[in-house]
C-alpha cells in the first residue's frame, strides 16, 4: 500500500440532506455558486461560470466583455448518479492546454435515505501535472491562485 | 519524488497550517512568518523544517533572507492545496443544496 505521501489523488466527501437528484442537479446547474467568481484566469471580471451539462461539455468562465476562459472538459455526465469532468489548470493557477498534463475530478452521488444523498469527490492522477514542472519552478508561487480561492470559500462558509 | 514526511501528517500541527495557509498566500521570509504568528522565531523556523522535510515547501536565498514557498513541484503540496480547496468547496456546496426553496 503506498503512503499518503506518495499518492496522487484527493478525496473528500460530504453528507447533504437533499434527494440524490436535487443533490445532482444543484451541483451542476448552480456550479456558479460554488466557485468563488474573485478566481479568475481572465483579465477582466467574471461574469458568470457555466458548467455545460452534458458529456464533451465544457465548464468555462465568462468575463463581463465575453471573453471566456475554459477549464474543464466533462468527461462524463450520468445524473443523478456521477459526472466527471477533467482539470485542465497547472499548478500554477493558468490554463493547462497539454492535455497529457490535466488532471480529473469525479462527482459520486450516492442515496443513503430518501432525503439524503451523500457526495464522494475524488480529484486523480494529479502526478499527470508533474510533467514540465521543473521549467516553471523560477516562478512566483500562486500568488492570486489557490489562495485566493481557499480564502473565498473559508469567508462564504464563515457569512 | 520523496518525501521524508508525510505531508498529511505535517499539516495535522495547527500552526504549522498555519505557517503552510499562509505560504500559500505569498512567498515570505522567517521573519515576516513569525511576526504574524504567536509564536518565536525559532519555532517557526523548526515548523519550516518540518514542512520542507514533508514535501510541502521549499526555500530559495534572496540576498542574505531565504524566502519559503510552497513546493509547486511537489505532489504532496499540490494534494494538500486541493484537498483543502475541495473541502471547503463541499461544504459550500451543502450551504447551497440545503437552502430553503424560494418563496418558502
Amino acid at each position: 500500500m503506498p503512503t499518503q505521501a506518495q499518492e496522487t489523488s484527493v478525496r473528500t466527501q460530504i453528507v447533504v440532506e437533499a434527494p440524490i437528484e436535487r443533490a445532482f442537479a444543484v451541483f451542476t446547474e448552480q456550479f456558479d455558486r460554488i466557485k468563488p467568481r474573485e478566481h479568475n484566469l481572465l483579465d477582466v471580471d467574471i461574469a458568470e461560470s457555466v458548467f455545460e451539462r452534458r458529456e464533451g461539455g465544457r465548464i468555462y468562465d465568462r468575463g463581463v466583455d465575453g471573453s471566456e476562459c475554459g477549464w474543464a472538459r466533462v468527461l462524463a455526465y450520468e445524473p443523478p448518479n456521477r459526472v466527471v469532468f477533467s482539470w485542465d489548470i497547472s499548478p500554477r493557477w493558468q490554463v493547462e492546454t497539454d492535455l497529457a498534463r490535466t488532471s480529473e475530478v469525479e462527482v459520486r452521488f450516492i442515496a443513503e435515505t430518501p432525503g439524503s444523498t451523500r457526495v464522494e469527490l475524488e480529484h486523480r492522477h494529479l502526478d499527470r501535472h508533474g510533467d514540465g514542472w521543473q521549467s516553471e519552478r523560477d516562478g512566483v508561487a500562486g500568488e492570486g491562485g489557490w489562495p485566493l480561492y481557499l480564502q473565498r470559500y473559508a469567508d462564504l462558509l464563515r457569512s | 519524488m520523496a518525501y521524508g514526511e508525510d505531508g498529511w501528517t505535517a499539516l495535522g500541527d495547527p500552526t504549522r497550517r498555519a505557517i503552510f495557509e499562509r505560504l500559500a498566500e505569498h512567498p515570505q521570509a522567517v521573519g515576516e512568518l513569525a511576526a504574524e504568528l504567536p509564536v518565536s522565531r525559532p519555532a517557526v523556523s523548526q515548523h519550516l523544517k518540518v514542512l520542507k522535510d514533508a514535501g510541502l515547501v521549499v526555500d530559495r536565498p534572496l540576498g542574505t533572507r531565504r524566502i519559503y514557498q510552497v513546493d509547486p513541484d511537489g505532489v504532496a503540496a499540490l494534494r494538500a492545496q486541493l484537498d483543502r480547496f475541495w473541502s471547503q468547496a463541499l461544504a459550500a456546496y451543502k450551504q447551497v443544496v440545503e437552502e430553503p426553496p424560494e418563496g418558502v
